[in-house]
């Protein structure tokens, strides 16, 4: 720690801060374009200079305070005469060459260059040449641009080579015609891109699908959770009237600290397209409109003229966890153990530590190094991919894949794609044995195509074997890790939405189903089974868009979208949030624990509440991992169990398209272009 | 200066030969292993000259090939560079300085006569001979001076530049350095 003073007053902060840090903590404003917390420091705005005076006395000439460390004694000032001049320049400079265009820019209301000219500037110009055009780049489908208003910051720069990887970005040309572009105006690669609108300080990098549509002081702001992967990061809808305009991240450094995914950012034109706004039923093969009170007694006297072996239900990967909590309760109370919530035919059971990420994400930052299984994280997890390319930067972080060889931009050792080298590591009888061993805190990330198969709990026991034996388990550290893709997987999981002993899994349900063994099938949001309508087996689709659950349904109940509801959610790391109503319903949809709640009604079972505060507190009582308030702890080691040679257990691919993977994503218009235009390049 | 561009036209073949890599792995000797991207600006710069004194598309994918460097990188070097050319330069590539000593020498005339000779600023005429005006080269004592290719050309007035530039044409002898027949730099009796 150091004593410094800040505008005359003490300060005791910790050493190795950089100025502007220090003043941050100390609540003092210090305006910047260039510098940000999470990138590297360029220093090139000179909007931050300070002077500062130590032992030698006043600094010659105002210093940059984002590249410049605190120490013992330092005296910094911030509003000094000298300083403020010297911020008034740096701003006129800046603006000289930047447009007057905020009327029409969608920047505007939210600019940092705005913004810092009203509170820094000098209010008018002495600038009367000619302002510089540029021509504006194409970045693909997300990315607006209009390069007259860069003021070369290079934080997009310093994003795409340090936090997406992919080195797409960079600025060409020197002095006057520096220019920002990518290589000879390519489109963005990256999945995470999309935040690049958000480092811009200025409105040189917009959002294209949000273009000219809404003010920010226009917009009603939600803060809430993300369902389009299973890390949960945290992101705040912005609506207008019934409709989602746009979604931003939300600063949390545990888990997403302050990026979201391009399809987290994009999908929201999904949410108006596609959509399942009343009850449908089949009449002769064709799905039409009905009304509730007709929708529910159907359900109802389908369900009372099944046999209840011959009921099941399967839950999807956007669903909260109390609709699921509601429809497990109606499914004991019918008599039915068939339900399952592993719809991609993961194998995972048993307790929690067996099927979470014990490391958490912030553990990475601990490990020394790294297995990925069966997993193509860049693809599951971008975020997660984005922490271990910042741990790859040491050499001596080593990470080894086995699986799938894709770019993840990052170096690493592929040791193969059969499972079965797993065992070959058991008996020491490969290379990367040697790194493994010189590691103290490994990290084993298992995604869920390692574990899909008859074979697959045999394989998660060898892995756990190999936890045991090279540090990735120790007394003082966890790293076995599973990783989902699915947002509602690991609540679904932790409530026991799946059959323990008798009850049939997703498979059974499946092949049963095309066997014509099956009476009922009860689809909770479940889209992603490849089922053919079978006219023996009514189907229940409760969800949100017409997609390929609905297709195959004879009743269709309407149901709110994720944003439409609060709800539960568990990420992948077991970290339970609740993701909060930004819009309403559509049409006469309704919440979805309220659908299975007013079925239970209608077929007069007591399933013990009936508003959601009443349905969470049961649930809290009978899971207490699920209370949202609870102390986030990490959870046991996993046990040690028997397991035999692998039989032919193979990998599976679960996201063929990343930019399609559930209904709301397939029906977005925004993500769908971004899919075409990696076929387009493909093809070029 | 004005904003660089790949040229237009990228009709030319180029590929790294064994000869040129082994150039270039001895380019890379001078650098430590794991900082083998220290060697851009040599490796284009040899690029530069097999191509014909300007950077291809192509050579540019072939040197961010080689040092293992993203594309955009190796293009931020080659557009940041004024030495490197992306436009096709010709054979005899004429820069003028027209820094303040060659301007106070009589620069502007020097430029006048590549114009009237040559051709406009950047255009390779049908000689193969090309023109830019260009900042200090370093041999004020000289001034005015041009470079051509790899040789300076100094103590120049109008006309002595177009007769460099005839006898270029017409593939004469050319003596390099002072046309005032002067040593280097020794200094000039005075009128």
């Amino acid at each position: 720690m150091v004593n410094i003073k800040i505008d005359d007053k003490d300060y005791e902060v910790e050493d190795g801060l950089a100025i502007i840090q220090a003043c941050e903590i100390a609540g003092v404003e210090v305006p910047r374009f260039c510098y940000h917390e999470k990138l590297s420091i360029a220093g090139n705005c000179r909007m931050c200079l300070v002077d500062v005076e130590d032992s030698r006395g006043l600094s010659p000439k105002p210093v940059a305070s984002c590249a410049m460390q605190v120490s013992e004694g330092l005296k910094i000032y911030t509003k000094s005469e000298r300083v403020k001049n010297a911020q008034e320049g740096a701003l006129e400079f800046l603006l000289m060459n930047h447009p007057l265009d905020c009327p029409i820019c969608d920047q505007g209301g939210e600019c940092d260059l705005q913004d810092q000219s009203m509170a820094f500037g000098y209010g008018s110009s002495r600038f009367d040449g000619d302002k510089r055009a540029v021509e504006s780049k194409d970045m693909g489908p997300f990315i607006k641009t209009e390069m007259t208003r860069c003021i070369h910051c290079t934080r997009c720069v310093r994003f795409s080579s340090e936090i997406s990887g992919n080195d797409e970005i960079g600025s060409i040309g020197r002095g006057h015609d520096m220019e920002i572009t990518t290589y000879l105006n390519q489109a963005v690669e990256s999945e995470l891109s999309g935040n690049v609108i958000d480092l811009c300080p200025v409105g040189a990098l917009t959002s294209k699908p949000y273009a000219f549509s809404a003010r920010p002081w226009e917009l009603n702001k939600t803060e809430t959770i993300d369902i389009m992967d299973a890390m949960g990061s945290n992101i705040r809808i912005d609506s207008k009237g019934l409709r989602v305009m746009r979604v931003l991240p939300r600063l949390n450094e545990d888990i997403n600290e302050e990026w979201i995914t391009d399809k987290t950012r994009f999908f929201w034109d999904g949410l108006n397209n596609q959509r399942i706004d009343k009850p449908y039923k089949r009449v002769d093969g064709i799905l039409k409109p009905t009304s509730w009170k007709s929708a529910l007694e159907l359900a109802k006297e389908k369900i009372s003229n099944s046999k209840s072996e011959k009921i099941s239900a399967l839950s999807g990967d956007l669903v909260d966890i109390e609709s699921i909590y509601a429809l497990k309760k109606l499914m004991k109370n019918i008599g039915s153990d068939n339900f399952d919530c592993r719809q991609d035919g993961s194998r995972i059971s048993g307790p929690p530590e067996r099927w979470l990420f014990n490391s958490t994400f912030n553990g990475i930052e601990d490990s020394d190094g790294c297995l990925i299984i069966g997993s193509d994280i860049r693809k599951e997890a971008p975020l997660l991919n984005s922490r271990l390319l910042r741990k790859s930067r040491d050499d001596e972080y080593k990470i080894g894949v086995i699986g799938f060889n894709n770019d993840l931009t990052f170096d690493f050792n592929f040791l193969g794609e059969n499972p079965s080298i797993v065992e070959d590591i058991l008996i020491e009888n490969n290379n990367f044995c040697n790194d493994l061993l010189s590691m103290k805190k490994p990290l084993m990330i298992l995604g869920q195509g390692a574990l899909i198969g008859k074979d697959a709990q045999n394989f998660q026991n060898i892995c756990i074997e190999l936890a045991y034996k090279f540090n990735f388990i120790n007394n003082d550290w966890n790293g076995f890790n599973v990783l989902h893709s699915a947002a509602s997987r690991a609540g679904a999981m932790s409530i026991g939405f799946f059959p323990s002993g008798k009850g049939m899994i997703t498979e059974e349900i499946i092949s049963n189903y095309n066997n014509n063994k099956l009476d009922l099938l009860y689809l909770l949001g479940a889209d992603e089974l490849n089922l053919e309508k079978n006219d023996d087996c009514f189907v229940i689709y409760q969800g949100h868009h017409g997609d390929i659950g609905a297709q195959i349904a004879d009743l269709v109940f309407p149901a709110a979208a994720f944003c439409e509801q609060n709800g539960l959610y568990m990420n992948t790391e077991g970290r339970v949030q609740e993701s909060i109503r930004s819009t309403f319903p559509l049409g006469e949809a309704k919440e979805n624990w309220e659908i299975i709640y007013l079925l239970t009604k209608e077929m007069s079972i007591d399933i013990g509440f009936s508003s959601l505060n009443e349905l969470r507190n049961q649930l809290i009582e009978e899971f207490p991992i699920i209370d949202p308030y609870r102390e986030f702890e990490p959870l046991p080691s996993p046990k040690k169990d028997e397991f035999n040679k692998l039989n032919g257990h193979q990998f599976k691919r679960i996201i063929n398209s990343y930019w399609q993977t559930n209904s709301i994503a397939r029906a977005s218009s925004n993500l769908s272009k971004r899919n075409n235009y990696i076929k387009e390049e493909n093809n070029r | 200066m004005t904003v660089k561009r790949l040229a237009d036209n990228q009709d030319i073949n180029f590929k790294f030969d064994n000869k040129d890599l082994k150039f270039l792995n001895s380019l890379l000797e001078n650098y430590p292993k794991d900082k083998k991207q220290s060697a851009v600006v040599p490796s284009l710069f040899y690029a530069q000259r097999k191509a014909g004194g300007w950077l291809p598309e192509k050579a540019i994918l072939a040197v961010s090939d080689f040092l293992d460097m993203p594309k955009i990188r190796v293009l931020e070097i080659a557009t940041f560079y004024s030495m490197f050319n992306l436009q096709p330069s010709g054979d005899h590539f004429v820069q003028v300085c027209g820094t303040t000593p060659c301007w106070l020498r009589g620069a502007e005339n020097i430029k006048k006569a590549c114009k009237d000779y040559i051709g406009q600023e950047r255009e390779v005429s049908k000689d193969g001979l090309c023109w830019i005006e260009v900042e200090c080269l370093g041999a004020c004592v000289n001034a005015p001076m041009i470079q051509i290719n790899d040789d300076y050309y100094e103590d120049l007035d109008y006309e002595s530049t177009v007769k460099i530039l005839k006898d270029i044409k017409n593939k004469k002898n050319i003596i390099k350095g002072s046309q005032i027949g002067r040593k280097s730099s020794e200094p000039l009796e005075r009128d």
